[in-house]
C-alpha cells in the first residue's frame, strides 16, 4: 500500500513539473494559436543556467530560482520578437517550422556550449525524507509543489487582476476583436512568451535538481511532455493544462509502477494520441466547439515554383550517373550515397508534408519501419536483400499509415504533435519489443545490399544502386504529382473544408499519400540496414526527421527535383566546407529559420 | 416527401454556446426553383448552407434531399450526392492552376480511375493514376474540355489565365472560379453564398445574367445574396432571416414590403453602423 502512496506522489510531483511547462504552452496557444515547440528548448536552458548559478556562481537556492526565472524570460523575450514577430502576417506553416528551427538551434547551442554529456545538478537541500501517511516525502518535493502553487497563485493574480492580464484574456477569447479594442497584440504575446519563458526554465531547473541530472535530451522529452498534457487539457486552456499535466504525472507514474520505467514515455503518447483522436478538443472542451484553428487562410507560401527544362535534368541525371566512371575518390561517393539515401526520405516528406500539406515530424520512424523490416527479412528469413528492402518499404507503407490514420482528422499543428508522437512510440516500441527487434542492442550482421545474387559492396555499386533507387522514386513521384490525385493532395493542403466540399476524402487521399511516402522512406531505410550492417533504436532519430525538413523547405515543399536538389546541398556543402559535425545541425537550424523568414518558397518553389 | 421536392428542411437548428444561428428553419425547394435567403448580417444564412452541404452537423431537425433523409451525412457524400456550393469568402484551391480547380470540381464524377471497388479501390486509385491506361487518359482528356466548356460561360474572364494559379487572379475572377468548380460537379442543387460579394456592377450584372441562365437550364438554386435588386430579379420565392429564424417567405415584392423584414433590416442596420463607426 505505501508504495502506492508513493507513486502518487511522485505522480504529482512530476506532474507539478509538467504543468510548469504546460501552462506557458497554454498561454502562448491562447494567444496566437500557436504550439511552441521550443518550449522544451527553453526548459533546457533553464537547466543549464541553473547549473552554472548552483554549480559555479554558488547561488543560494532563492536566488538561483529568480536568476534562471529571469534569464528564462529574456530567452522567451528574444525568440518572440526576432524569431516570431517578422513571421505575424506570413502563412501558417511558418511560425510552426520557426519554433521547430528555434528548437534546434538553442539545443546546439546548449550543448556545443556544454557537451552532450549529462552533468549532477545538486538540490542545495537537504536530503531528508518526511513520513506522511504511509509515503515518504522530501524537501525538493515541496519545493516543486510550493513552486507549482505559487506559479498558479501569480498566474492568477496577473491574469485577473492586472490591465496586461487583461489583455492577455481578451486576445485568447477573440483576437481581432481585442486588437478592434486597441489591446496592444505585440506586447499581449511579450507578456506570454516571457511569462510561458520562465516558468519553463525554472520547470528544467527543478527537473534537474530532482533527478540530480541534466542532459541535452531533456528539451525534446519536455516539449512532448508539455504538449500532451495541453492537449489533454485542452490546448490554449490554462486551467486544463494544470489539471492535464496532473492526471499525465498519475497516469505515467502508475503505468511505471506496474509495467517498468522503459514504458513511462509510451504511456504519455499513447494518452495523447488516445485523447486527440477522442476529443481533439481536450477533455475539458465540449466536443462540438469551433475549430482550433482558422479555417481560412493559406497553410503554405504562394509561389510558382521554377521550371526546369526536361533535358536539363536528364544531363544532369546523367551527369550524376556516369560520375563513378570518372577517377572520384570514395569519400565523394560515399558522401552522394548518403544524399541519395536522404533524397528519397526527402522525396517522401516533401509529398506528404508538401503536396497533402501534414507536416510530418517523426518521419524518421518510416526509416526504421523499414530497416528493421528489411534487416530482419534477409536475417531471419534469407530473403535477398533487394526484395527485403522492397518488403521495407512496403510494411512503412502500411504501418506507417495505419498508425498515422488515426490523425487524418487533425489539422495544422496538431498533425506536427501526432506525428512526433508517433514517431516516438515507434523508436519506443522497438526498444521494448526485445522479442522481435533485439531491444537495445540492436540488430547487427545484417548481409550487405545484393542484386539478382550479386552482392553490392564496391562503393560504386552502391552508388549506382542507390541512385537508381532514387531517381525511380523520383519518377514516380513526379507522374503522380501530374495525375489526377496530385491535384487532389494539393487541393486538399490548400483548403480542406473545400475539398471536402467537392467530395474528396481526407482520409482516402491521406492515406494514399503516406502509402506512397511510406513506400520511399522505408525502401530508404531498408538500404540504409543492409549499408550500415547494424542498427538500434537510436539510428534513426529526430534529427534525421528534422534535417529531411529542412531539406523540404530549401527544395520547395512538394516540389521532387528541390527535395533531391536540396539533399544534395545539406549534404553536399558541409562536406565540401568542411563543417565539423556537432555544428552541422546548428547550420541546419539557422538555415530552416532564415528559410522561413526570408525565402518561405524555397529555392525551386512550391509545387 | 413529395417527389418533386429537391430540398426538404424541417425544424433545422443549429446552437453555438448560448446563441442559437439557426432556428427551427423550415423550408422546401422544389426542382427548378430559384430561392433566396435574405437577412441582415449574422441572420444565419451560412450556417444554414453548412447544415445542408455537411459541413456542420444539426442540433435538431432533418435534412432531406430528392425524398432521402441525408441530415449529418459527411460533405463528401452530399458533393457525390450532387450537392455543390460556393463559399461567401471565397475558398479557391490558391496554389492549383484555374484548370486544377475546376477539375477538383468535376471529381465526383471520376470513374475509370476511381473504380468503385471495396476495400482495395483506393490502391486501384493509386496504380491506375501511376499507370494511366487509355480509359483513364480519355476520361481526364474529356472533362479537360469540360471544363473548357464551362470556363468559356465567362467569356474572356478566365479562359486565357486557364494555367495561372488562383492566388493570383483578380477578386472577382475567384469568384468565378469557384463558380465554375460548383458547375464541375453538374449539381443538381446549387448553393451560391453571396456570388457578388465586392463585384462592382457590371461585374454583378454578368453574374446575374449567369445565374439566370442556369435557372433557365432547369438547375435547382439556393441563393444567399445581399444585393436586393439581384434578388427581386431572379427569385421565385424569397426567404427571410433574422437571428436564426425564417421572419418572412414569399414573392419578392410581398416580402419586401413586410413590416417585420423593414424592421430587422432598420434595426440590426443600425446596430452594424455603430459598430463600424467605433
Ligand atoms: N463556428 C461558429 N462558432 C460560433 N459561432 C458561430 C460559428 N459560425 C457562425 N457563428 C455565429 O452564428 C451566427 C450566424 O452566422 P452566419 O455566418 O450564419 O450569418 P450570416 O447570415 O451568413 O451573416 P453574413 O450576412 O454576415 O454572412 C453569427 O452570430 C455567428 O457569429
Ligand atoms: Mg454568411
Amino acid at each position: 500500500m505505501s508504495s502506492w502512496l508513493d507513486y502518487t506522489i511522485n505522480g504529482l510531483i512530476v506532474g507539478n513539473v509538467y504543468a510548469l511547462v504546460a501552462v506557458g504552452l497554454a498561454l502562448i496557444f491562447g494567444v496566437s494559436r500557436l504550439i511552441n515547440f521550443a518550449q522544451g528548448s527553453i526548459y533546457l536552458v533553464g537547466a543549464y543556467i541553473g547549473w552554472v548559478a548552483v554549480v559555479q556562481l554558488h547561488t543560494p537556492l532563492p536566488l538561483t530560482i529568480i536568476v534562471v526565472a529571469v534569464a528564462a524570460a529574456i530567452v522567451g523575450l528574444i525568440i518572440e520578437r526576432f524569431g516570431l514577430r517578422p513571421l505575424q502576417n506570413s502563412v501558417r506553416i511558418a511560425p510552426l517550422l520557426a519554433t521547430i528551427g528555434i528548437s534546434f538551434v538553442l539545443d546546439q547551442l546548449v550543448m556545443l556550449t556544454f557537451s552532450p554529456n549529462p552533468r549532477a545538478l545538486p538540490s542545495q537541500l537537504p536530503d531528508v525524507r518526511f513520513q506522511l501517511g504511509g509515503g515518504t516525502i522530501g524537501p525538493l518535493d515541496l519545493l516543486i509543489a510550493g513552486v507549482g502553487l505559487t506559479s498558479a497563485l501569480l498566474l492568477f493574480v496577473f491574469l485577473r487582476y492586472s490591465k496586461l492580464g487583461w489583455a492577455v484574456r481578451a486576445a485568447s477569447q477573440d483576437r481581432d476583436a481585442a486588437m478592434q479594442m486597441g489591446v496592444d497584440v505585440n506586447r499581449v504575446n511579450q507578456a506570454v512568451f516571457g511569462i510561458a519563458a520562465a516558468l519553463g526554465g525554472v520547470s528544467g531547473m527543478l527537473v534537474g535538481m530532482y533527478y540530480n541530472q541534466i542532459d541535452t535530451a531533456m528539451s525534446l522529452q519536455a516539449t512532448l511532455k508539455g504538449v500532451v498534457a495541453e492537449v489533454v487539457g485542452g490546448a490554449g486552456n490554462v486551467p486544463g493544462a494544470v489539471i492535464g499535466s496532473l492526471l499525465l504525472g498519475l497516469v505515467e507514474s502508475y503505468g511505471v509502477a506496474v509495467f517498468g520505467t522503459s514504458y513511462r514515455n509510451l504511456f504519455a503518447f499513447l494518452l495523447l494520441v488516445v485523447v486527440l483522436v477522442l476529443r481533439p478538443n481536450g477533455l475539458f472542451a465540449s466536443a462540438r466547439q469551433a475549430p482550433p484553428e482558422p479555417l481560412t487562410g493559406t497553410f503554405i507560401a504562394p509561389s510558382r515554383p521554377v521550371r526546369i527544362p526536361r533535358w536539363a535534368l536528364a544531363v544532369a541525371a546523367g551527369g550524376f550517373a556516369v560520375l563513378p566512371l570518372f577517377p572520384v575518390s570514395f569519400y565523394v561517393l560515399q558522401t552522394l550515397i548518403n544524399a541519395w539515401l536522404l533524397g528519397m526520405l526527402a522525396l517522401s516528406l516533401t509529398l506528404v508534408a508538401g503536396t497533402i500539406g501534414q507536416v510530418s515530424l517523426g518521419h524518421a520512424a518510416l526509416l526504421a519501419i523499414g530497416a528493421y523490416t528489411s534487416a530482419l527479412l534477409s536475417l531471419t528469413f534469407s530473403v535477398p536483400a533487394g526484395l527485403a528492402i522492397i518488403g521495407g518499404g512496403l510494411m512503412s507503407a502500411a504501418l506507417g499509415t495505419a498508425l498515422i490514420s488515426p490523425s487524418f482528422r487533425l489539422r495544422g499543428h496538431y498533425v506536427s504533435i501526432a506525428t512526433l508522437a508517433i514517431g516516438e512510440i515507434v523508436s519506443l516500441v522497438i526498444l521494448n519489443w526485445e522479442g522481435v527487434t533485439r531491444g537495445p542492442i540492436g540488430i547487427s550482421g545484417i548481409p550487405p545490399l545484393s542484386l539478382f545474387g550479386y552482392d553490392l559492396i564496391s562503393p560504386t555499386s552502391i552508388y549506382w544502386f542507390s541512385f537508381a533507387v532514387m531517381v525511380v522514386l523520383a519518377l514516380l513521384q513526379g507522374r503522380l504529382l501530374t495525375s489526377h490525385l496530385g491535384r487532389s493532395f494539393r487541393a486538399i493542403r490548400d483548403d480542406d473544408v473545400a475539398a471536402r466540399a467537392y467530395g474528396l476524402s481526407l482520409n482516402r487521399y491521406k492515406s494514399l499519400a503516406f502509402i506512397f511516402g511510406g513506400f520511399a522512406a522505408g525502401v530508404s531505410g531498408g538500404i540504409a540496414a543492409h549499408l550500415y550492417s547494424y542498427i538500434n533504436h537510436e539510428t534513426f532519430n529526430t534529427q534525421q526527421s528534422i534535417l529531411a525538413l529542412t531539406v523540404v523547405i530549401l527544395g520547395g515543399l512538394g516540389n521532387v527535383v528541390g527535395a533531391i536538389v536540396g539533399s544534395v546541398a545539406l549534404v553536399g556543402l558541409p562536406e565540401v566546407f568542411r563543417i565539423a559535425a556537432e555544428y552541422r545541425i546548428l547550420i541546419y537550424g539557422i538555415v530552416l529559420l532564415l528559410l522561413v523568414r526570408f525565402r518561405p518558397q524555397g529555392l525551386l518553389g512550391t509545387i | 416527401m413529395a417527389q418533386s421536392l429537391m430540398l426538404s428542411l424541417r425544424g433545422l437548428t443549429r446552437r453555438f454556446g448560448g446563441l442559437t444561428a439557426v432556428d427551427a428553419i423550415d423550408l422546401d425547394l422544389a426542382k427548378g426553383e430559384l430561392v433566396s435567403i435574405i437577412g441582415p448580417n449574422g441572420a444565419g444564412k451560412t450556417t444554414l448552407f453548412n447544415l445542408v452541404t455537411g459541413l456542420d452537423r444539426p442540433d435538431d431537425g432533418t435534412v432531406h434531399f430528392e425524398g432521402q433523409d441525408v441530415t449529418g451525412l459527411s460533405p463528401e457524400r452530399l458533393a457525390a450526392e450532387g450537392i455543390a456550393r460556393t463559399f461567401q469568402l471565397g475558398r479557391v484551391f490558391g496554389n492549383l492552376s484555374v484548370m486544377d480547380n475546376v477539375l477538383i470540381g468535376a471529381h465526383t464524377r471520376l470513374r475509370a480511375v476511381k473504380p468503385a471497388v471495396p476495400v482495395i479501390g483506393p490502391l486501384l486509385e493509386l496504380g491506375l493514376a501511376l499507370l494511366r491506361p487509355a480509359s483513364v487518359k480519355a476520361e481526364e482528356e474529356r472533362l479537360r474540355e469540360e471544363v473548357k466548356a464551362i470556363l468559356a460561360r465567362f467569356g474572356e474572364r478566365l479562359l486565357p489565365r486557364i494555367d495561372q494559379p488562383a492566388y493570383s487572379l483578380s477578386y472577382a475572377n475567384r469568384r468565378r472560379v469557384e463558380i465554375a468548380r460548383a458547375l464541375a460537379l453538374k449539381p443538381r442543387l446549387l448553393l451560391l453564398d453571396e456570388p457578388t460579394a465586392g463585384m462592382n456592377p457590371t461585374e454583378t450584372a454578368e453574374m446575374q445574367g449567369l445565374v439566370a441562365e442556369l435557372k433557365a437550364e432547369g438547375l435547382t438554386i439556393l441563393l444567399i445574396e445581399h444585393k436586393l435588386e439581384m434578388v427581386m430579379r431572379l427569385s421565385d420565392r424569397v426567404i427571410v432571416m433574422d437571428e436564426g429564424k425564417k421572419i418572412a417567405e414569399g414573392p419578392g415584392e410581398q416580402v419586401r414590403g413586410d413590416p417585420k423584414v423593414i424592421e430587422a433590416y432598420l434595426g440590426h442596420g443600425l446596430a452594424t453602423e455603430r459598430e463600424s463607426a467605433a
